[in-house]
């Protein structure tokens, strides 16, 4: 039996993208960028902030991290847990020690069930992400477009309730969207999300979201939880990557180095001195420009 | 498949590496080192194939397509630039449709002086399943599509997500294509036997492809770089007496990222300050081949 004759159907075989959600450029076309303060590399930390319900759903899909056990999988809950209550203190206070600002990437259960760590995360100065409901508010294209829309509002709205703000950024767990995704966020008033890995430096969809790469490569869960490498390999990979980058600005423009964390990963004890190594020596580059998502956005946006 | 399906697909004679005549490449050289980017495009929302699934999640698979799409907006160019610094041109793994979607990374590789061999339509699309006419016009299509838009002719084939039918290397050959980067059994390049033509193996490699380096070894880029550079040197010593082939596949979108292009860089730089290796094109590899070393091994072969 031959394959259908339609599989050697190429439709949408085209100059530019088999899509039209964005348009295609090169970033070493590109006008080129210039951060504030003559910087050259925008160093962007983003914490994800996650409560993961002892009930996992799987619909559409179960998120990293979650449940793994039988009910009641006290091992995996509690061990998030510690992420939220230790883990991420430590995180504040290596970022105040540095005198660098983040994003925070927050499930709106974090803002409904402990309030004071929105507190926490406003008093220093940091930026809310909004980052879905809970770990069971994942989204694909098996989620029907009305729960979808209802899932963003949500977690839009306990997190400004608690704030007092709303996010203007969005990061799907797993960096995973639907096709109506990118319509429902703008549709929401968000001015970008993180989830599309694809480029270096911010860029816009058709309908004007503005995507800003959240390299997954470059992420503790990525290097540490699944390469299985160490915390000082990791920090040794962000230094090379940082050097790398501000050596390609020289001639290029600006670029981002995006730092995902995961405080249940980075912040345990034994691995959070690498990371305050990591900080020191990035704040003492005289490229690094620490700066939350919404800033860099606000800076790119104004040279476009 | 409704093909008979064999035990030995008696592509080649059994041949040891010990006591083969040795091969002595161009200019001395000990070993011949060829760097295979592969330039790749990934459909967002592909037809299935009943033998193999796409993507993983339902599509938009996002982290899937966009970090194959980084190498065509960033790091083909990251890639590129740090080939050319050490004298390395590419032999290019082509999806072929990306002289559709970017013709802009084609040219920049053909203006580089990279040689083009086939990959398939898309990185999407399956042999597995095809029957004889689809094939041959996948490979029809392929000798079209990257003549009109470099001027070149391919000689090498590659199969689409490495999927193939019992007769794609007969009908390559019967193409006149020179060389099949599909097989993985030997250091040096290989008579294989086909129904009409000519075809060799052209060492490429799957343990040092740095997919594997960084998602099925899971190595960090010092890692992987020191990989390439002990595959190097063992190659190099031992083809002092064999003459040997060093393949570095590659796929801009892992090794071109900002944690990894640096360490990459210092294993060209290793290499092309060595002096036992001749840095070509898989083309120039098999050309010297079929002139100097293809008559005798392919003797009863």
């Amino acid at each position: 039996m031959a394959l259908d004759p339609a599989y050697l159907d190429y439709p949408r075989r085209r100059e530019g993208y088999d899509h039209d959600l964005y348009p295609w450029s090169s970033i070493f076309d590109r006008k080129l960028v210039r951060w504030p303060d003559g910087k050259s590399v925008a160093v962007w930390l983003c914490v994800s902030l996650e409560w993961f319900p002892m009930t996992p759903s799987d619909t559409p899909f179960r998120a990293p991290g979650h449940m793994q056990t039988s009910y009641p999988d006290y091992r995996h809950y509690t061990a998030r847990e510690y992420g939220t209550r230790v883990g991420f203190y430590r995180l504040l206070d290596a970022f105040r020690k540095a005198g660098v600002k983040a994003s925070v990437a927050t499930n709106g259960a974090i803002a409904e069930r402990y309030p004071s760590v929105i507190a926490d995360i406003l008093a220093e100065g940091h930026e809310i992400i909004a980052h879905s409901t809970d770990m069971n508010g994942t989204i694909d294209s098996n989620l029907p477009e009305e729960e979808e829309r209802a899932l963003i509002a949500r977690s839009l709205e306990a997190l400004e309730s608690v704030s007092g703000r709303r996010p203007a950024g969005w990061l799907s767990i797993a960096r995973s969207q639907s096709w109506n995704t990118p319509k429902l966020l703008a549709e929401a008033g968000l001015r970008y999300c993180c989830d599309w890995v694809n480029d270096e430096l911010p860029w816009r969809f058709a309908n004007g979201l503005v995507n800003l790469p959240l390299n997954h490569e470059l992420s503790d869960r990525q290097i540490i939880t699944v390469q299985q490498q160490s915390a000082d390999s990791y920090a040794e990979q962000m230094i090379d990557a940082f050097d790398w980058l501000a050596a390609e600005a020289a001639d290029h423009g600006g670029r981002v180095l995006p730092l995902h964390i995961t405080p249940y990963i980075m912040a345990l004890p034994y691995r959070i001195g690498a990371f305050e190594g990591l900080l020191r020596a990035l704040a003492a580059r005289p490229e690094a420009w620490f700066a939350t998502g919404e800033e860099i956005i606000s800076a790119w946006e104004g040279q476009q | 498949m409704g093909d008979i399906q064999k035990a030995d697909p008696g592509l080649y004679d059994f041949a040891p590496y010990r006591d083969r005549p040795k091969i002595v490449w161009p200019g001395g050289r000990k070993v011949a080192v060829w760097v295979a980017p592969n330039l790749e495009y990934y459909e967002i929302d592909p037809p299935a194939n009943p033998h193999r699934k796409s993507w993983t999640k339902p599509h938009p698979d996002v982290v899937g397509y966009s970090h194959r799409d980084h190498s065509n907006r960033v790091s083909h160019w990251r890639m590129a630039e740090m080939m050319s610094k050490y004298g390395f041109p590419g032999s290019v793994s082509l999806s072929v449709a990306l002289c559709q979607h970017h013709p802009e990374v084609v040219r920049d590789a053909n203006e580089r002086g990279w040689e083009f061999f086939s990959h398939g339509i898309y990185n999407t699309r399956y042999a597995y399943g095809m029957d004889e006419a689809q094939e041959r016009a996948i490979i029809e299509d392929s000798i079209r599509t990257v003549r009109e838009a470099t001027g070149q002719t391919i000689r090498g084939w590659l199969a689409p997500a490495l999927t193939h039918t019992p007769r794609t290397l007969d009908l390559i050959a019967e193409y006149g294509l020179d060389y099949t980067c599909d097989l993985y059994h030997d250091d040096q390049p290989q008579p294989v036997k086909v129904k009409s033509g000519r075809l060799i193996s052209m060492p490429y490699s799957l343990e040092v492809n740095d997919h594997y380096g960084f998602f099925v070894y899971n190595m960090s880029p010092r890692d992987y770089a020191d990989t390439l550079i002990r595959q190097y040197e063992r190659l190099a010593e031992e083809g002092e007496t064999s003459g040997t082939v060093m393949c570095i596949p590659l796929h801009a979108y892992l090794i071109g990222q900002p944690h990894r292009i640096g360490p990459f860089g210092e294993v060209l730089r290793h290499i092309a300050q060595d002096g036992r290796a001749w840095i070509a094109r898989a083309g120039e590899i098999a050309d010297h081949y079929y002139q100097h070393h293809y008559a005798e091994a392919a003797h009863g072969a």
